[in-house]
């Protein structure tokens, strides 16, 4: 049931990313001052989002592990960072080549994109701590423990646009603006739909990822036994 | 469409893309990994018992 769930997820993920690349490409209006360069948003937003839902994912994982002390969430919160980590790196990078476009330069230490980079940094130290750690307990509580403390660093992100009003731009999409039309109807629904095909992509990862993680933990408990042998 | 810039965005549209074929190319040379650890570990035992 599992296995046709994620090829129908991983299926409808892949159709819906081919079709709104051809709507983005071919059927969305032009943006007057930016030329071709502002559909980099369609990929660049949604991606950021599907990198909070992630990180959410991992501090959901993160704190069920500490309630329950099973390694089930470890897993869910391990997987969910590490696809969480991927989709972060495309919101950098395609925001850095729209940058150079539009600012003229591939970076500014604005406090959105260096939140955006330390966040991107504590996960990925979130990585790294975990392959320090030899005991898979040990190391589940440690690692849930900075997984919950890195949620802060996600929040700062996703209120720096209202916080600090400096060289990236304020918030456009209506959810954020109290209803304020900031960009076109038809723009902010294909941000919307390709978030829609991102997340299901990330659903499909997650799922993998945590069946290579159970796969591992039994490859660990074989290992034991041979040993005992 | 309006060109301007076309190259940048396409840049930005090879990294998105890029960035998924490589975790997808990561996921599955894991998957690979684990199942042969898997399949050679059971074997061990196997020949043990």
């Amino acid at each position: 049931m599992r296995e046709k769930i994620m090829y129908a997820l991983g299926a409808v993920g892949s159709a819906l990313l081919i079709y709104n690349l051809y709507v983005i490409l071919l059927q969305l209006p032009d943006e007057a001052n930016q030329g071709a360069i502002y559909r980099i948003m369609f990929y660049h937003i949604p991606a950021f989002f599907t990198a909070g839902f992630c990180y959410i994912t991992a501090l959901v994982g993160s704190s069920m592990y500490l309630i329950k002390k099973d390694l089930y969430w470890d897993a869910l919160a391990v997987s969910a960072t590490e696809v969480g980590l991927a989709f972060a790196a495309i919101n950098l990078i395609t925001g850095s080549i729209w940058g150079r476009i539009i600012w003229g330069i591939w970076w500014a230490w604005d406090p959105r994109m260096t939140w955006a980079l330390i966040c991107w940094l504590v996960y990925f130290g979130y990585m790294m701590l975990r392959r320090a750690i030899d005991d898979p307990t040990e190391r589940a509580k440690i690692a849930s423990v900075l997984s919950i403390f890195a949620m802060v660093s996600v929040s700062i992100t996703w209120k720096a646009i209202e916080w600090w009003r400096t060289q990236h731009p304020g918030p456009v999409l209506s959810f954020r603006t109290g209803g304020q039309k900031r960009v076109d109807s038809p723009i902010e629904h294909m941000i919307y739909q390709n978030w829609w095909a991102l997340l299901m992509i990330a659903a499909v990862f997650l799922m993998i990822r945590m069946r290579q993680e159970q796969t591992q933990r039994e490859i660990d408990s074989l290992r034991r036994q041979a040993h005992a042998l | 469409m309006d060109e301007r810039n076309f190259t940048y965005m396409f840049y930005g549209f090879g990294v998105t893309w890029a960035i998924i074929a490589i975790y997808v190319m990561i996921l599955a040379g894991r998957e690979k990994g684990i199942q042969k650890q898997l399949e050679s570990l059971r074997r061990i035992l196997e020949d043990k018992k």
